[in-house]
C-alpha cells in the first residue's frame, strides 16, 4: 500500500531542546492514524514539519513523495487543523468558510453547511467573539469539509463538550467511509478515539515508542491479578510493563503470549486476566520509557 | 466495544451469535461494513476485517452488487465450532472453581440438573 507520509531519521532541535530525535515512520494511504503522546512529546513539531511550516534539522520528510516545505502542489492536498489557529482580526465565520472554499480543491459546500448546522455555528459572528468550543468547531468543519487527501487534526477539540466531540467522531467516520482519505489525529483523549483509529503512533521525548496497528496493540498486553506468588509464577520470564502491589495481592501488566490457552492456564494458576485498554497501554509504555531513561542517567 | 479484545473479533462473534439465535437468518443480507462502522463507531477497515474473516470461514458469501449474505448451513457450522470450545471456555473454569470450594462432581451435576428449580 502507498505511503502518504514518510519520515526517515528526522531530527529537529530548537536551541538546545531536541524536539524530534531520529524519528522514522510511514502513514499508509486511506487510514486513520492516532498520533498519541504527552504534552511536549513532539506531536505538534511533527505536524509542523508535515505541513511545511518548519524545516527538519536533518532527515527526510516526504508527503505524497515530495518535500512539503514551500511546495504548493503538495500543500494544496493537505488540510491542517490546530487548536491555536489564528485568523485576521475582523474575520467572521462566513469569511473563514469563503476562504476555505478557494483554498481547498475538494471543498464540499453542502457538507460544510450541514456541519455548520450540526455544530450550531453562527455565520455572522466574528471569530474572536466565539466561545472556545465554537472556535474549535469551526476548525472541525474546515478539516472535514475540505476533504483533503491528507487531513491533520492537532488536538482539534479544546473546549468542545462531549456531545460535540461525539458529533465530530460520527461525522468523521461516516464521511471517511464515503470518501476515504488519510487522516492523522493527535489527541490526549485516547479512550474516545481508540475504536476509530486503525494505526497508532506513540511519541515521547521526541522519539517514536510505538508504531503499530491498533488491533494488534489491543491484544498485546494483559493484566494479571491474584496472590503475588501465583501472579509471579504465571508471569515469570515475561516482559513486565507495570506492577501494582497491595499486601499479598499483585496486579501486573505483561506482554501477552497470544496463546489461546492462556485463560485456561490462568484459572489453574488461580489468577485472573483482564484486558488492557489502549489508553492503559499508552500510559504504561510512556511511564516505562520515562523511568528507564531516569535510571540510566 | 470491549477494551482489550480485537474489535474485528468482537464483530465476528456478534454476527455469529445473531446467526445462532436466528435473528440473522441464512440467505439474508448481513450488515454492511459501513453500517457496522457507523453503528459500533469503529473504523470501517476494522469492520471490513471482521466481514472478510466471516467470508473466509464460509459463514458469509458475497452477492455481487448487493452485499454479503449468510451462507446456507452457517448456523450448524457455528454451533459445531462453539460446542468444541464449550468445554474449554465454560466447563474448565467451572471445575476449577468447584474444586476450590470443595464441591464434588455429583454436587455439580445435581446443581446443573436442578438450577432452574432454584428461587
Amino acid at each position: 500500500m502507498n505511503s502518504v507520509v514518510a519520515l526517515s531519521n528526522v531530527t529537529k532541535r530548537y536551541g538546545d531542546v531536541t524536539a524530534l530525535d531520529g524519528v522514522s515512520f510511514a502513514v499508509r494511504e486511506n487510514t486513520i492514524t492516532g498520533l498519541l503522546g504527552r504534552n511536549g512529546a513532539g506531536k505538534s513539531t511533527l505536524m509542523r514539519l508535515l505541513t511545511g511550516q518548519d524545516l527538519a534539522g536533518s532527515g527526510r520528510t516526504e508527503i505524497f513523495g515530495a518535500r512539503p516545505y514551500e511546495n504548493e502542489a503538495v500543500l494544496s492536498q493537505v488540510s491542517f487543523i490546530k487548536e491555536n489557529q489564528r485568523y485576521p482580526d475582523n474575520f467572521k465565520v462566513r469569511h473563514v468558510l469563503r476562504a476555505a472554499r478557494t483554498l481547498y480543491p475538494n471543498w464540499d459546500q453542502d457538507f460544510a453547511d450541514s456541519l455548520m448546522e450540526d455544530f450550531r455555528l453562527p455565520l455572522n459572528r466574528r471569530m474572536n467573539r466565539l466561545s472556545r468550543g465554537m472556535f474549535s468547531a469551526v476548525g472541525i468543519v474546515l478539516g472535514l469539509a475540505s476533504r483533503a487527501p491528507l487531513t491533520l487534526f492537532d488536538e482539534p477539540y479544546l473546549g468542545l463538550d462531549a456531545v460535540a466531540r461525539q458529533l465530530f467522531y460520527d461525522r468523521l467516520l461516516a464521511d471517511y467511509a464515503e470518501n476515504p482519505r488519510t487522516v492523522v489525529l493527535s489527541t490526549h483523549l485516547i479512550d474516545e478515539v481508540s475504536d476509530l483509529i486503525e494505526h497508532v503512533l506513540l511519541i515521547d521525548g521526541g522519539r517514536m515508542l510505538l508504531d503499530q496497528d491498533a488491533e494488534t496493540l489491543r491484544e498485546q498486553a494483559v493484566t494479571v491479578t491474584g496472590p503475588t506468588a501465583a501472579v509471579d509464577e504465571f508471569t515469570a520470564g515475561r516482559d513486565e510493563l507495570h506492577r501494582e502491589q497491595m499486601g499479598g495481592f499483585a496486579r501486573v501488566t505483561v506482554r501477552s503470549t497470544g496463546d489461546s490457552t492462556e485463560r485456561t492456564r490462568a484459572h489453574s494458576h488461580g489468577v485472573e486476566l483482564e484486558p488492557v485498554s489502549l489508553q492503559q497501554l499508552v500510559v504504561h509504555t510512556t511511564t516505562r520509557n520515562t523511568s528507564s531513561k531516569e535510571s540510566s542517567r | 466495544m470491549d477494551e482489550g479484545r480485537p474489535i474485528f473479533r468482537q464483530i465476528t462473534d456478534q454476527i455469529e451469535s445473531s446467526i445462532i439465535d436466528g435473528s440473522l437468518a441464512e440467505e439474508t443480507r448481513a450488515p454492511s461494513t459501513n453500517e457496522l462502522a457507523a453503528f459500533h463507531r469503529i473504523n470501517p477497515a476494522t469492520a471490513a476485517k471482521g466481514i472478510n474473516q466471516l467470508a473466509a470461514d464460509g459463514i458469509l458469501y458475497k452477492r455481487r452488487g448487493i452485499g454479503m449474505f449468510v451462507s446456507a448451513g452457517a448456523q450448524a457450522k457455528i454451533r459445531a465450532r462453539r460446542r468444541e470450545r464449550f468445554a474449554h471456555e465454560y466447563v474448565y473454569p467451572l471445575v476449577i472453581e468447584a474444586r476450590k470450594l470443595g464441591l464434588s462432581a455429583e454436587e455439580i451435576k445435581d446443581m446443573i440438573e436442578h438450577w432452574e428449580d432454584q428461587p
